[in-house]
């Protein structure tokens, strides 16, 4: 069993699992129940200003959209933050934390943008004994349009401004929680590293309509014949998610950043997967809302079994897949690769056929007795077919060594070269 | 009343009414919306599917599963109907685990095949369910065709007949169509009467009409069909019955198993029929394995199928021959019968695995099923069944040759027979 303990920005947990700030995460029952399930930590669900909580609405707050026998892919919500007084949230929180002192207990936030607003706040954690605050400057439905949430995080100068607040009038680790609703997330990952900021974390959801009622013409969820757009999140926003992890980690500006990574976490594997693009720990919410809080022990087994199989620790995984994310044009354009099926392995479904003959580059044959061959003189290694192939493995892409000369192009694989010295790059004749 | 498995000769009631409906009830249960969903969900949506390949009717398989998958059965049910028009009972009788389910590429994958069959009765029956005919007459021809039996072939040609425009008379010599589908097919394969209904159905494309009670031969010839239609289909199946041609055929207690198999169907309250105690099935057919599982749903106590041939050569699929067993019919290969023995009624069977090896089976009742066969040619032969085409004659479905005798090949022989009807009569 590896050592999972996580030291995430100073705070202590005993796996590098959390809960995102979220339903689960939204009082002392729930809380309580996901620590004795094994989260190492949590970041309680957003809190705001003193007085009337906000309110919720009554109709369907999720929307989803599914896979195969259902399978839930993607879930979109319109929830605001907590609609539970201030008062009963902190009085819930310190006594949790009082309880489970080695797991880690964040509290997001998310108040008005002045200053007095967050140092009003901030003053009423203090005897908490909470372990941080994160800021809520992500979620892009309700709060948004009263000027808080993603309306903070889609503007670079006001996450520096009110993380400097933050750091200005709480001892408190800080870490900002991004909204995905921006052309380049490494903005706003800059301005809260230049407002003091202790890590980001992202993503929080995306905007999003989950399905259309094709009866009555109303977006999905329906409230009342009307809808509106929600945040998405779940294993549909994962690759979204990862990028954006993987740009934060390896920019200039935000490099060495601590990033508690989010977005459709679900098994170990997606985990690690976070946490090998630059991520120190991770957040996870659709996954326990989806099947409940014992998901968890299988990421903790399946992390454990990962790192010791590779004679890892933890903090060995963390950015270790960081210096291979590059631009495209330093990618090598003398790797070759072929298709190959496993005739052994292939069950003749045909699909392989279909998506090239239909979609690419017409470079599978249909032999007698329905074997499929890729022809190497005109496959261009796309992938498509190892895609579609329902057989893990049937398909494999197999690189030619270099000297070998290249059916299709008729080249010799030679050795690394990109695209900045290629003949065809219009910028290199520019430079001559 | 008081009668079990154990009471010796042929009798009825071994089992109370309400078991013997039990049992015939409920031998392959409908999918309901979600394991349909997620039945669908399986389907790989192969390119030129082997599913298709396989399927004598040639059912766009994954198009219609597809169709499923996404929420709407009917369109599903209107792809498998515009190629076979008795995919409803298709569904329920094919023995898909020999097509289509045995070429689908999960079965070489895991040897779990898409439940094609289940499926496919899913969005027919939804379709059927409510009443609607999904297709329209083409523009009336003027012309009149003859159908000749009103099972699948029949039935199948008529419809396409009368779809492209033609109208046609069918006439079927029993009191009531389907063929088949109504007659031959096990009982608990076509519950709720619904050959019956599939025929009503079908009917409601319009410009056909079945004449029953109205036999080839007896109340008109081929020639008043020649002189009075532009074209006439045979779909007169096998009405006879091969016979052992062995010492003791006549005692009593021996029968045919098709006329026993059409005494079920045709029996509201099946715990009335007589069955035997000690069952014997001569034949490695369809029929016999319906005759013998049957025998066993009724009460017999011991139900044994012999076969002369080898397991491999038996016709009823592995799947049927273990649908049988898991009944509780002994099966025996590679045994010929020799003779019947008893004095007014049958006692024991005597079979022979070779000129030394004989051993007799106690029975108070046999049932043959060792084929059936033509009884007349009103057209010219080719081999032991019917040419295909004889001028403005076509013949389709077990009469026919070539095709397995299957309900399937049926309707495909003839649907395909109507179109080359079309294309003759619009010259």
């Amino acid at each position: 069993m590896a050592n999972l303990t996580s030291a995430f920005i100073g705070i202590k947990s005993p796996n590098p699992f959390w809960l995102a700030s979220a339903p689960p995460t939204d009082k002392e029952y729930n809380v309580r129940r996901a620590y004795e399930a094994g989260w190492g930590g949590v970041v309680w669900k957003t809190l705001g200003s003193e007085g009337p909580p906000v309110v919720n609405v009554n109709g369907p707050r999720y929307g989803a959209i599914w896979g195969a026998d259902r399978r839930l892919l993607g879930l979109n919500n319109i929830e605001l933050i907590t609609d539970r007084p201030l008062e009963v949230n902190l009085r819930e929180i310190k006594m949790v934390k009082r309880d489970y002192k080695d797991r880690a207990l964040i509290i997001s936030l998310m108040v008005p943008c002045d200053e007095e607003s967050w140092q009003d706040i901030l003053a009423r954690l203090e005897d908490t004994e909470a372990d941080g605050v994160e800021l809520n400057f992500g979620c892009p439905h309700g709060m948004a349009e009263r000027g808080m949430g993603s309306a903070v995080g889609q503007v670079p100068e006001y996450i520096e401004m009110v993380t400097r607040w933050v750091k200005k009038h709480s001892r408190m680790p800080c870490i900002v929680k991004l909204t995905p609703n921006i052309s380049d997330i490494r903005k706003p990952a800059a301005a809260a590293k230049a407002g003091g900021a202790d890590a980001v974390s992202l993503i929080n959801t995306i905007n999003s309509i989950t399905g259309v009622d094709l009866d009555n013409f109303a977006p999905l969820p329906t409230i009342d014949g009307k809808g509106t757009h929600g945040g998405y999140c779940g294993p549909a926003v994962k690759p979204i998610a990862l990028n954006m992890v993987a740009e934060i980690a390896r920019d200039a500006d935000t490099r060495g950043l601590p990033i508690s990574g989010i977005g459709g976490i679900t098994t170990w594997r997606d985990a690690a997967e976070f946490l090998a693009l630059g991520a120190g720990n991770v957040q996870v919410c659709t996954a326990a809302m989806t099947y409940g809080f014992k998901v968890v022990q299988e990421m903790i087994s399946g992390l454990s079994d990962y790192l010791d199989g590779h004679d890892m620790g933890l903090s060995d995984l963390v950015g270790r897949a960081v210096p291979n994310v590059t631009d495209w044009q330093f990618l090598n354009l003398n790797y070759v690769t072929k298709a190959k099926i496993d005739p052994d392995a292939c069950i003749k479904c045909g699909r392989c056929y279909a998506a090239c003959e239909d979609t690419s580059h017409q470079a599978i044959a249909i032999k007698p007795g329905r074997v499929f061959e890729v022809m190497d003189d005109e496959c261009v290694a796309c992938n498509l077919c190892v895609d579609v192939c329902p057989v893990e493995d049937c398909i494999t892409m197999v690189e030619m060594p270099q000297g070998a000369v290249d059916p299709r192009t008729g080249r010799t694989v030679g050795g690394y070269a990109n695209w900045t010295t290629h003949p065809n790059n219009p910028g290199v004749k520019a430079a001559e | 009343m008081s009668n079990s498995s154990q009471t010796p000769g042929i009798v009825a009631y071994r089992l109370p009414a309400a078991a013997v409906a039990e049992n015939f009830a409920h031998y392959s249960p409908a999918l309901d919306r979600h394991e349909a969903r997620v039945a669908a969900d399986r389907c790989y949506f192969c390119h030129d599917a082997p599913c298709v390949t396989s399927c004598p009717t040639s059912i766009d398989i994954p198009l219609f599963i597809r169709q499923i998958a996404t929420g709407t059965p009917d369109a599903a049910a209107k792809t498998i109907f515009a190629q076979n028009i008795l995919g409803g009972m298709c569904a329920r009788v094919c023995p898909t685990e020999t097509l289509c389910e045995e070429a689908c590429v999960r079965e070489a994958a895991e040897g779990k095949p898409v439940e094609i069959g289940s499926l496919q009765r899913f969005a027919t029956d939804t379709l059927m369910g409510k009443g609607v005919h999904p297709f329209a007459r083409a523009a009336l021809t003027g012309k009149k065709v003859a159908v000749v039996g009103a099972g699948p072939a029949g039935l199948a040609c008529a419809h396409r007949l009368a779809l492209l425009g033609h109208d046609v008379v069918v006439m079927e010599r029993r009191l009531k169509a389907g063929g088949l589908n109504e007659f031959g097919i096990a009982a608990y394969k076509a519950t709720d009467d619904f050959a019956a209904r599939e025929v009503e159905w079908l009917l409601k494309i319009g410009g056909i009409t079945i004449e029953t009670g109205f036999e080839l031969g007896r109340d008109f010839t081929m020639s008043s069909l020649e002189a009075q239609y532009d074209a006439v289909f045979l779909g007169i199946g096998l009405a006879g019955v091969n016979t052992l041609r062995l010492p003791g055929e006549d005692l009593s207690g021996v029968r045919n198993a098709v006329d026993f198999i059409a005494e079920l169907r045709q029996a509201e309250d099946k715990s009335v029929l007589p069955v035997g105690r000690d069952v014997v099935v001569i034949g490695g057919g369809m029929t016999a394995v319906d005759a013998a599982v049957q025998s066993k749903l009724l009460g017999a106590q011991n139900v044994t199928m012999v076969y002369r041939r080898a397991k491999d050569m038996m016709s009823a699929s592995v799947y049927e021959q273990e649908h049988a067993t898991s009944a509780g019919v002994t099966i025996l290969y590679g045994a010929m019968p020799r003779r019947i023995i008893g004095q007014l009624a049958v006692e024991a069977v005597e079979f022979a695995y070779s000129d030394t090896d004989v051993f007799t089976l106690k029975a108070d009742q046999v049932f043959k099923a060792i084929g059936q066969t033509l009884t007349s040619m009103p057209i010219a032969p080719d081999g032991p069944k019917l040419v295909r085409r004889s001028g403005r004659v076509w013949a389709g479905g077990d009469c026919a040759a070539g095709g397995e005798d299957l309900t399937v090949t049926a309707v495909a022989e003839g649907r395909d027979a109507a179109e080359e009807i079309n294309a003759v009569l619009r010259g």
